[in-house]
């Protein structure tokens, strides 16, 4: 569905991206991943027409990108990182008289999708207000329903939720999960949480490179190594020599009353972990396995990338 | 689409105000120069110990003077309005990011400028009629009659000279990145012109010429100015290719 092979773009002697090359499945939410700088911004502003790679080629559904004859915007809805609006023109006639109309859906059926998508976003009240007294979350939310407008097979949206509240997050990652299996959609965030919950595949990207991609939970699977956190009231004495030589720890880290135990077999561990806690008497507060996050996964491969 | 995009430069120039103080200004200018015309030497007679055989010497307002007025006011302020008006129509969407989600959509880059300068020429259109109007109908209460037909063939090259300025500002404005070197861009235009306009023999192929030629047409002289006529329609092709090629290749 979106296929990029070698992007190479520079600006100066900065390298914003560095033979990135990825694929995303028709219907998939895709999480790109990486932080500040990283080039996901760039890849997306060349997936959405706005800049052009030094080299490389990109094609959606088939088309390729940048080629006379081949114009893609018909077929991708995009949400840029700060969405920019008219602030003399309402929402209702931003949407109804400017962006339908520039996707050939004009009058009644013009006018229904914007009531529609009104709804959809939580605007429909302030359909009829200014958008230059819109907060910045209302903004997004906006976005997010120009993008929508012609119903495309393609979503770009680059932070979609970063200047959201929780509820309004809530509300815009919903959605997103709605259009799962419809659309394709290709997620840029640095909120890893939000990843973990709406997207089927992950992308990480570093440098301008792709360093990993794979199934959400594959890539949890792979990369997170379980971990065990323990809370003693008076430490843990002789038990964390003990502990470290033990065959199924590869880890052991200790900060005042907390231990934190890395494993690699999670069964194992739980059961001698326990008992050898018993038989040292020692006071535990509290004894509890991690669960595997995407944040771990991050930064294990983007500090190593650095 | 280019319909779509020239609707809402329509609509942003009605809301913003800028359609409004354009054609106020242009109105007032067309009432105001016959009115200064006739009353200016009234009103200088009337300044108290004016040395004696003076008031004589101030001639009696005729036509002329007040078609001289409405070329002269309305090309001072017609300029100044049309630079301000069109300096940071591209760069405003640009800075502000609005040219980033217009670009998503499936519109040629060319009509995006395209649609700018039809609706700057078409605010100028509309300027100069009201301007026009109200200058030929208080000429004929004030003084007499203007030709018609010279009179409007002046206002054509009116409105050749102000979409020479107004083209070369929304140039600039393509080619800047901010609003602040757009404006640097749009008035260093008007200054290289002013200063080509003054070189002797090279005026005559400037757009200042088009304004005597006007003035002569009304008042049946002879002038003409086809030189500056073909050079003045030479700039504004050219400075709009310019800011179509720009435009297409720019990264936004």
């Amino acid at each position: 569905m979106i296929r990029i092979e070698n992007f190479i773009k520079t600006y100066g002697s900065v390298r914003a991206l560095d033979s990135l090359s990825l694929n995303v499945e028709p219907g998939v939410v895709y999480g790109f991943l990486g932080p500040n700088g990283a080039g996901k911004t760039t890849c997306m502003r060349i997936l959405a027409g706005l800049a052009r790679p030094d080299s490389g080629r990109a094609w959606i559904l088939d088309k390729e990108i940048g080629q006379p004859g081949s114009d893609i915007r018909s077929l991708i809805g995009v949400l840029p990182e700060e969405p920019a609006f008219y602030g003399w023109m309402t929402p209702r006639e931003y949407l109804r008289d400017f962006i339908a109309p520039l996707y050939n859906i004009h009058g009644q059926v013009a006018a229904k999708r914007a009531d529609e998508l009104l709804e959809i976003v939580d605007l429909k009240d302030a359909g009829n207000r200014r958008i230059s007294g819109f907060s910045r979350g209302m903004r997004q939310r906006m976005g997010l329903a120009q993008a929508l407008v012609h119903q495309p097979p393609v979503l770009l949206l680059d932070e979609p939720v970063s200047a959201l509240d929780p509820a309004g997050r809530k509300e815009v990652l919903d959605l997103i999960e709605t259009l799962r299996g419809q659309t394709t959609i290709l997620l840029s965030t640095h909120i890893l949480a939000d990843v973990e919950r709406v997207c089927d595949v992950v992308g990480i990207i570093a440098k301008g490179r792709l360093i990993v991609q794979d199934r959400r939970d594959d890539l949890l699977a792979r990369y997170v190594t379980p971990l065990f956190e323990i809370e003693a009231d008076e430490g843990f004495g002789h038990w964390l020599e003990w502990v470290e030589k033990q065959p199924f720890v590869t880890n052991v880290s200790v900060s005042s009353h907390l231990a934190r135990v890395l494993v690699k077999d999670v069964h194992t561990a739980q059961k001698v972990l326990l008992e050898s806690l018993a038989k040292e008497s020692l006071s535990v507060r509290r004894f509890e396995m991690i669960h595997p996050s995407l944040e771990d996964v991050f930064l294990r491969l983007t500090e190593k990338e650095a | 689409m280019f319909r779509t995009l020239l609707a809402k430069e329509f609509r942003e120039q009605w809301r913003t105000w800028k359609m409004i103080v354009f054609l106020a200004v242009f109105l007032i200018t067309g009432i105001i120069s016959p009115v200064l015309a006739k009353y200016t030497p009234e009103l200088l007679k009337m300044i108290p110990n004016l040395p004696a055989g003076l008031a004589n010497i101030i001639p009696t307002p005729t036509l002329a003077d007040s078609v001289a007025q409405y070329l002269k006011n309305t090309e001072q302020f017609g300029i100044l309005l049309v630079i301000l008006l069109t300096m940071g129509v591209m760069a405003q969407e640009k800075e502000r990011g609005t040219a980033a989600m217009l670009l998503t959509k499936p519109v040629s880059r060319s009509a995006v400028v395209l649609a700018k300068w039809l609706a700057g020429m078409s605010i100028v259109v509309a300027g100069l009629i009201a301007d026009g109007l109200a200058c030929l109908a208080y000429t004929a209460v004030l003084f007499e009659p203007i030709p018609f037909g010279a009179f409007w063939a002046l206002n054509l090259l009116l409105l050749v000279y102000l979409g020479v300025y107004l083209t070369v500002a929304l140039m600039a404005s393509t080619l800047a990145r901010t609003q602040t070197i757009a404006a640097v861009g749009a008035f260093g235009g008007l200054i290289v012109l002013a200063i080509l306009g003054s070189i002797p023999r090279l005026s005559d192929y400037m757009p200042g010429q088009l304004v005597n030629w006007g003035n002569s047409l009304v008042l049946k002289g002879d002038a003409n100015a086809w030189p500056a006529l073909i050079v003045s329609a030479g700039i504004i092709v050219l400075a709009l290719v310019i800011a179509c090629l720009r435009f297409e290749r720019e990264e936004i």
